[in-house]
């Protein structure tokens, strides 16, 4: 009973909170919406019984990203009110195709019906009398190496892709050469001049 | 996982190893060595990589079968696309050499990309589950939206790997949701699990998912509702990435869907088979119209690759053996004529640099007459006109609908070829008859040789292309 409701509240806030990213004019406030709807799902994880899912959700995505996020949209100068002039004028029509497609999916939800062998299958893969970690370190390391070294994979491209597209090479940028200052020896470094009385060095 | 079922798995996985890993060192290589010869030597070894995958997997892969619990599978299909996929992929890195150095954008990290896209290729091919479909899907398109911008100072190529981005995203979101209500319906994800549990009968939800996948998949190979993204990154893209894109990727994403159809969802083949009809004749349709009054030669390029999509989705909608078949061979066969396109627009070079329109050809037949030809054979060919192996690609496609009874979706195949025939023929007449003085500075080697062999093949090809259409039409006529 406690957990249903526990359910609805979780997933309730998560819905509201990520509609309010999309409509909240200032962007902060889009972010910290963004931090709730992560820690109402960190709820429905525990409700899974997947609690190193629920903290790693909270630490890496609340404590990495969104914090990242909010620096990025302090530190930008971006006038996030006029990108989003268009949203009103595209609203009557877009609301409308929305509608109908949440209409469709309502339709859906509700004649929902999984295969017979589904919840078995489902379960399978979660062995009994393992922790969380224990158990997803078995399925990610052994059964599912294969998508996961393709995940690396996919960033390593990401990587490969921000470098290409971004980074200039200037030049003229002096850089220091610790081989050539160690490598620099009396003949080099010093110069030796002959220099007449009342002379000075000229130049 | 022992060593022993690890070892068996990765005998099946060489290919895409060797590509993965030579990407990684090819990296690396181009990192610590610095000059215009580093580049030079990252393109070839990514030529020999390329080729060599493709071949690997037709020579060193002995095995067919499944690896890591069912993520991954090795058969005949994929076998012979990833042979298709590899070669084709090494002669456009081979087309994109002369034009990286001319427009000064050699970079290493454009073979490296162009090797990881052609492994998450691989990867969509060998697909047995909804995970690696996504990572392999994911990895190419991710490698194609940098190569899309890949002149990132140009205006214009920002703007086609931003919208391509930009919509690729959306589709991966559909293919997601999709794959999710599939998950829900099997409680699995392996294509194995989904194809047991789809005999128990549909329901709304499976279906409901299986169309949320068919429209993200729909969108990689550009067929007809999902097709807005194509002439844009087509026209705005460097030319040799276009070239790419037209060729491997659309082999590797039709080969992926022809899979999910038939494997998984083989019993659920009445509820697809007219979601593919629909997108198949508006791919036709909207391909042969638009590309009637396009000016630029790239963007024609992107209408002829939407309706040769929806010829090949109309093998899809067969869903038979000899269908598939003629799926393969088309493709084989579009592939082989663009690519040889391609190598000719690539040799629309001026003195003040390239040019793309149409009428930028009147005449060249004249004053080229090596070019000339090459043009009109793959022009036919991509076209379909009779008697060149394009034809015979065609004709195999609407064999197989006919055989399966879908006589109006053969018939309008057949009408919409007659209307793209009208734009293929326009090029054909300003290359011969029209009036021009555009003089093009002689093409780099790999260029001219790419055109003229893929041209030549459009007619040498034609006795195998006669054995095998002679071959499924007697295999044809005997189940009929």
């Amino acid at each position: 009973m406690l957990a249903t409701l526990a359910f609805w509240a979780f997933s309730g806030v998560a819905i509201a909170s990520a509609f309010m990213v999309v409509i909240a004019r200032n962007p902060v406030r889009s972010v910290l919406f963004l931090i709730l709807a992560f820690f109402s799902a960190a709820g429905l994880f525990v409700l899974l019984g997947a609690e190193f899912l629920a903290m790693l959700l909270i630490v890496v995505y609340v404590g990495a990203v969104a914090v990242l996020f909010l620096f990025v949209v302090m530190m930008l100068d971006i006038d996030f009110a006029e990108l989003k002039q268009g949203f009103l004028s595209y609203l009557p029509l877009g609301g409308a195709f929305a509608l109908v497609l949440a209409a469709l999916l309502a339709m859906t939800v509700a004649t929902w019906q999984a295969s017979d062998q589904a919840q078995s299958l489902r379960a399978a893969a979660m062995p009994d009398g393992m922790s969380n970690i224990e158990a997803l370190g078995t399925v990610i390391y052994d059964q599912y190496v294969y998508f996961f070294q393709a995940a690396g994979l996919v960033l390593l491209v990401a990587m490969i892709g921000a470098i290409v597209l971004t980074l200039r090479h200037k030049d003229g940028v002096k850089r220091q050469s610790v081989t050539a200052q160690v490598g620099r020896d009396r003949k080099e470094a010093i110069e030796m001049l002959d220099i007449k009385p009342g002379q000075g060095i000229g130049e | 996982m022992t060593a022993d079922m690890l070892s068996q798995d990765l005998s099946l996985l060489i290919p895409e190893l060797l590509l993965a890993g030579g990407a990684m060192a090819l990296l690396m290589l181009g990192v610590f060595m610095k000059g215009e010869g580093a580049n030079k030597l990252v393109q070839w070894l990514a030529v020999v990589l390329l080729a060599g995958a493709g071949l690997a997997s037709l020579f060193l892969v002995t095995g067919e079968g499944q690896a890591f619990d069912g993520g991954f599978i090795f058969d005949g299909l994929a076998r012979f696309s990833k042979v298709a996929i590899g070669v084709v992929a090494a002669i456009a890195l081979l087309l994109a050499m002369p034009y990286l150095k001319a427009e000064k954008l050699g970079k290493i990290e454009y073979s490296v990309l162009m090797t990881l896209a052609v492994t998450g290729m691989f990867m969509m091919v060998s697909a047995n589950d909804l995970i690696s479909m996504y990572m392999g899907i994911e990895l190419q398109s991710l490698s194609l939206y940098v190569l899309a911008a890949f002149n990132r100072d140009s205006l214009r190529a920002s703007e086609a790997g931003l919208k391509y981005f930009v919509l690729g995203a959306l589709s991966s979101g559909l293919l997601l949701y999709g794959s999710s209500l599939v998950y829900g319906f099997a409680g699995a994800t392996g294509f194995n699990e989904i194809a047991i549990a789809v005999q128990s009968g549909p329901s709304v939800g499976l279906t409901f998912g299986l169309v949320f996948v068919i429209c993200g998949l729909a969108f990689k190979v550009s067929a007809a509702p999902f097709h807005m993204w194509t002439p844009d990154v087509y026209e705005g893209a460097p030319t040799p990435v276009t070239a790419f894109f037209a060729t491997a990727p659309k082999m590797a994403a039709i080969v992926l869907l022809a899979r999910v159809l038939i494997e998984p969802f083989g019993g659920m083949v009445e509820q697809w088979r007219d979601v593919i009809w629909i997108v198949a004749v508006l791919s036709m349709g909207i391909g042969a119209f638009g590309a009637l009054t396009q000016t630029n030669i790239k963007r024609l390029m992107a209408y002829s690759s939407i309706s040769n999509m929806g010829y090949a989705l109309v093998a899809i909608a067969s869903a038979s053996q000899t269908g598939l078949w003629a799926l393969l061979v088309y493709m084989i066969l579009y592939m082989i004529g663009v690519i040889g396109s391609f190598g000719a627009i690539l040799s629309m070079r001026t003195r003040e640099g390239m040019v793309e329109q149409i009428s930028d050809l009147a005449g060249i037949a004249q004053r080229n007459p090596g070019l000339g030809w090459s043009i009109t054979a793959l022009m036919f060919s991509i076209g379909g006109l009779p008697f060149m192996v394009g034809f015979f690609g065609k004709f195999f496609v609407v064999f197989a609908a006919v055989q399966e009874g879908m006589l109006i979706l053969a018939v309008l195949a057949v009408l919409f070829s007659v209307v793209g025939a009208a734009y293929y023929l326009r090029v054909v007449k300003t290359v011969w008859f029209d009036e021009g003085e555009v003089e093009f500075v002689p093409a780099a080697v790999s260029v001219y040789w790419v055109t003229r062999l893929a041209g030549l093949a459009t007619v040498l090809l034609l006795p195998v292309i006669g054995w095998l259409v002679f071959r499924a039409y007697s295999v044809g006529l005997a189940t009929l």
